[in-house]
Parts: C-alpha cells; structure tokens; sequence
C-alpha cells in the first residue's frame, strides 16, 4: 500500500472515532426526543455536570465548599480521600438518576402537553441552571480527569501498519490514539446495549410504547413518569460517558459543554428519532470532516471542522429532510 | 329474564352467568369548565354481563369511560370496584388493576406490528425485574414465551394471524379497530371497556365485530361495558343498557325496557342534535 493510502485510512479511522462520539451524544438527544417530544438543550451540559461530579468526587473535593466558607467562615475544601474510578463513576451514575428524578418531578411533570417550543425553553433554563450550579458545586477551574485510561498513541498499532507500507516507501505506521480507540470501543459495546435494553426488556418496550403514543400506553398500565424519569437517567449515563471521554481527553472544563453542538449535525443527518440514524449520522459526519479537512482544508486554509458538520447536514436537509432513516412525510390535504 | 336484586346473580336465557356488581358508578358529576359533560349519574356493571352506554352525540359516553378509566377525573361521585370505593387513580394505575380499554379515535403504537401491539398488553404481567432480566435469562425468557402464547392465542380468535408481523400504520381502519380490541383482550381484563368499537366500518366489519365481542364475553367470561350510537346494534349484544342525553342519564334497563321508554324515545326521535 501507498504511503497516501495510509495516510488516509489513518484519517479515517480517526474519524470513524469521533464518529462514534459523536452519535454517542446525538443518542442522549434522541433517548429524551423520542419518549418526551423534548429537545434537550441541556445534554451538552449535563456531560459536563457529569464530569465535574466524577471528578470532585474521586478527588474528594467538598462540593459547595466556596459557600459553605463564605457563610460558616469555615476552610474546607477536600475530605482528603481520593476514590477509584469505579467507585466515582457508580457513585456518579446514582447522581445522575436522582438529577433525572429531579428534572421530571419538579420540571416537566408540570409541562406535560405543553408546546414544544415551551420544553424547548424549559431546558434552555435548565442548562443554564445546571451550568451554575456545577460551578458552585465543584468550582470553575479547569480540572483534569484522569480515570486510568492510557493516554498517547498505540504502539501496536504503529507496528502493524508499518508494515502494510509497500517495500521502500518511507511510512512511520498509523498514530491512533490509545484513548479515542476505548472510547470507540465502550460508545459501541454502550450503543450495542442501549439497543438490546430498548428491543428485550420489559422497560424498553414500554419505552417504545410511550415514544410513539402516550394514551395508548397508558391504557396498557404504563407509569409515562417512570418511564420519562427512566430516559432522562439513561440521557444523564450517556452524557457521563461523553464527559469521560472528552474530559479525559481535554480536561473538564465549560467547553465540554460544547460537544452538544457537534451532535446538532448528526440529528439533522440522521433524525431526531432514530436511533440507528444517530449512529450512522455520527459515523459519518466523524468520517466526513475528517477527510474534508485532510483532501481540501489544505486549499481552503484549513478549519473546516468548525463549519463542515453543518454545511453537509443543511445540504442533508434540504433534499431528505426527515433525516436519513425517517420516513418520509407527506402532508394529508 | 333478570333478578336485579340478588347479589349472586342470574342466567340469561341464552346460558350465561350473570354475577355480582363489579363496578358501581355512584353520582358521578363531571365539568369542563362551564360545560357539564356528567351530570349526577349512577349505574353499575356486573360481572359477566355486556353493558352499553348509548346516547346522541355529545351525551357524554365518552366521558363517561374515561372517568371509569381513569383519564377524568370527575368533580363529584365515587367509583366503586370490586366492592370497595376506588381512591383517585392514574389512568395507568386504573389499567394496571385489570381495566382494559379501545379508544373511540382508536389509540395504537402505529410504528410497530400487530404483535408488539398486543404485546404491550402484557408487560403488566412481565414480573422480573430489569437486572434479573440481564442476570437470569431463563426465567425472563420463559415469562416470555408464556406472554407470547397468550398474545398468540388472542390474535387467533380475533383472527389476525395474516397481519402479525404488519406495522399498524398500514393496516386500513376496520382492521386496526381489531387490533386496538387485540391489545385490550391481551391484558386479559377484568373489565373491556370498548368506545364505539363499531364506528365507521361496513355492514360486514360490523358483524365481525359483534360476534368478536359476543365470543369473548362467552368464552372468557369478561365483563364488557361498551359505547354505542346505532340502537340496534346495542339491542342485539347487551344485557342492559345505560342511556345518557345531554349529560344526563335518561334510562336504565334490559333492550326492551329502554326501547320502550319515551324519554329515550325523544332524545333520539325529537331533539335534532344527532
Ligand atoms: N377533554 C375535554 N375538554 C373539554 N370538553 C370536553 C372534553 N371531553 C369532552 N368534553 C365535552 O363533554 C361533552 C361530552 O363529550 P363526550 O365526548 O363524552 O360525548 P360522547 O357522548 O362520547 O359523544 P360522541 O358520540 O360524539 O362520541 C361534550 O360537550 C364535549 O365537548
Ligand atoms: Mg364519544
């Protein structure tokens, strides 16, 4: 193989990668989207609540402890202990199901049959709620997430391919990030799970019910509250696992926030209510602007990453507007 | 015919038994707002029998089973079942104490087959839990195959094995009507209540449906209480009938009786808002 064929596997497979993290997030969006008819703004910052709940936890830092100070005249910052990832991440996992409990009970319990644009709101304010109360709970400084996942590029890998290059070509091997590889593989065993709960189990049958009628799923004995409790949980997982990811990658901190916006893309790609569409949508708007930026960033300057998703994903509107897996819609005159 | 009065109930010249009351609807009032879709209404259903509620539109039927199950909540009025007064219930609190229903607009999960439909009508009886379920598979899958057969069975006697595996969203009316009555029967209620089960289908979808609901009554024994605007429909299933006008209850007695009964007699002859 050709150095230039490589090069561009290697691209590829990085973005298959980020693809895979991508749909990740966009799951979070459509697990809430489909049960709720919600268009949850604040997935973004609930990776990034998650996170810096994962972190002051392991770290053993004492949340609120800037206005337990101001108010007690206390000094208090760490109970001094610092926790495995495992015990973090469970311990996390609880928080995040109490804060689904939380939001449906005292939130959208009240809003039900509202108009969309009003849950729209609803979660516009709580992001911005969330945003603040995570700062006040752990604090606005840039934390560094380190769960024991290997950092830097895979050896392995860069053997392997060394050798695919064919005899003379000047070819150092593939760098693949150790870190993106799991998190690749845990969105893909996460996803493959998610898939399996909502086609095999009692719960997610009943998920699949109330996404597609509410009446009639309580006319079965379906509890909707629970089940709305249970997607929001599941959304709040999902983000955990996002915020793992990025936040091991690039320190916890507000921008994490952000990656809700590289999930916007893949929703208008893939539909807001399919779950294989979330996928593929993520897979290839991963793949798509990573070879963008490698074959005509170049010509262009560079920084095509930052606008591509949404270009390719508005051409993707315009011609197939119920995403890639939606069916199509035709208004009944 | 009948014995109203003995609790322990009676026969009906075609063989089959009529119990005890199962539930009691006891001055029940029932607002939106300004308007008073129930006014003061009592009646009750007993066990085995096929009920009707019939009436112009507008007289409140529909509103009347959905206090029973659930969806309302009427302002004034108790609910007795099972010989207790119910405490105020969510609809699927209500459907979870073995109270199926069908929906007059009919209400089905469209994005998925016939089956997964009637399905959904047993997850009330899937009993093991979300981690056993992960951890055990043997037992979750033997629930299964116990719930499938029950589902299978259902879809047998209503017969709708040639669409098992069609999604719902295109199947024509008639048919869906079937499934709707499928998932309901599926739960294997205690009490059907089933809104206009009849409305916009042919004279032969209608016979179909009537026997439907003469054979499960018969061979299951499952009280029904059913909403019907064509009398003669009613006369032919039910045992008794409720008649309701305006909000109000206006008769209350076997075909005959309310047949013959002038009030009923005006509301569907002389008043013009049918
Ligand atoms: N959810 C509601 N909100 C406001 N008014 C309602 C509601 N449901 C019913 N009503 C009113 O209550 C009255 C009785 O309606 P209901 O649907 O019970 O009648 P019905 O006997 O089932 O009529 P039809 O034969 O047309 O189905 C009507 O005036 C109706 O407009
Ligand atoms: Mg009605």
């Amino acid at each position: 193989m050709s150095a230039a064929f490589l090069n561009t596997l290697e691209v590829m497979a990085n973005g298959l990668m980020a693809g895979v993290l991508y749909a990740l997030v966009a799951l979070g969006f459509v697990l809430i989207y489909k049960a709720s008819g919600i268009f949850n703004y604040a997935q973004g910052v609930m990776a990034l609540f998650a996170a810096l709940t994962l972190v002051g936890i392991m770290e053993g830092q004492v949340p609120f402890s800037h206005l337990i100070n101001a108010v007690l005249g206390t000094d208090v910052h760490h109970f001094g202990w610092h926790l495995p990832a495992l015990v973090g991440i469970v311990l996390t996992i609880a928080i995040m199901v109490l804060f689904a409990w939380f939001v449906q009970q005292v939130i959208f319990k009240h809003l039900v049959g509202q108009e969309p644009i009003i849950l729209f709101m609803a979660t516009i304010g709580l992001a911005y709620f969330m945003e603040g109360f995570g700062d006040m709970m752990w604090g606005s400084d840039i934390k560094t997430l380190n769960v024991g996942l290997p950092q830097g590029g895979s050896f392995a890998i860069e053997d392997i391919t060394r050798t695919w290059a064919a005899e003379g070509e000047r070819y150092y091997g593939m760098y693949i990030d150790n870190l993106d590889m799991i998190a690749t593989m845990v969105a893909a065993v996460l996803v493959g799970a998610l898939v399996l709960f909502s086609q095999y189990t009692k719960q997610g049958r009943a998920m699949r019910a109330v996404a597609d009628d509410h009446q009639a799923a309580l006319s079965v004995g379906i509890n909707l509250n629970f089940i709305w409790v249970l997607v929001w949980s599941l959304a709040g997982f999902v983000a955990l696992v996002a915020g793992i990811m990025w936040g091991a990658k690039s320190g916890v901190q507000f921008s994490l926030s952000l990656i809700a916006l590289k999930a916007l893309p893949v929703l208008m790609l893939g539909g807001f209510t399919s779950i294989p569409g979330a996928i593929v949508g993520g897979l290839i708007i991963g793949v798509g602007e990573k070879l963008f930026e490698f074959w005509i960033g170049p010509l262009v300057g560079g920084a095509t990453e930052n606008w591509f998703a949404y270009v390719l994903a508005l051409l993707f509107l315009v011609f197939r507007p119920q995403g890639l897996f939606g069916e199509k819609i035709i208004e009944r005159v | 015919m009948n014995e109203m009065s003995s609790e322990e109930g009676y026969f009906t010249a075609d063989g089959r038994k009529i119990g005890g009351v199962l539930m009691e609807m006891k001055n029940i009032t029932l607002r939106f707002g300004g308007v008073k879709a129930i006014t003061d209404i009592s009646f009750d259903i007993r066990e085995g029998e096929i009920r009707a509620i019939i009436g112009p539109n507008g007289a409140g039927k529909s509103s009347m089973l959905n206090v029973i199950s659930g969806f309302y909540i009427p302002q004034e009025g108790e609910v007795w079942y099972k010989g207790a007064p119910r405490p105020q219930m969510k609809p699927y609190e209500v459907a979870q104490q073995g109270i199926a229903r069908t929906f007059q607009n009919i209400a089905l999960f469209e994005g998925m087959t016939v089956l997964d439909n009637v399905m959904t009508g047993r997850l009330n009886h899937m009993k093991t839990g979300l981690f056993a379920q992960a951890l055990w598979k043997g037992k979750a899958e033997a629930e299964e195959v116990a719930n499938r057969e029950v589902a299978e069975k259902v879809i047998d006697f209503l017969e709708i094995q040639h669409i098992r595996k069609t999604p719902v969203a295109r199947l024509p009316y008639g048919l869906k009507k079937r499934v709707e009555l499928a998932r309901a029967l599926a739960v294997q209620p205690s009490l059907l209540l089933l809104d206009e089960p009849m409305a916009g289908m042919n004279v032969e979808e209608k016979e179909d449906m009537s026997r439907f609901i003469l054979d499960v009554n018969d061979e299951f024994g499952t009280t029904i209480a059913l909403i019907e605007h064509d009398m003669g429909v009613v006369m032919d299933l039910s045992d008794r009938v409720v008649v309701m006008d305006y909000g109000k209850k206006i008769g209350d007695g076997t075909p005959d009786e309310v047949r013959n009964n002038q009030d009923v007699i005006d509301a569907y002859l002389g008043v013009a808002h049918d």
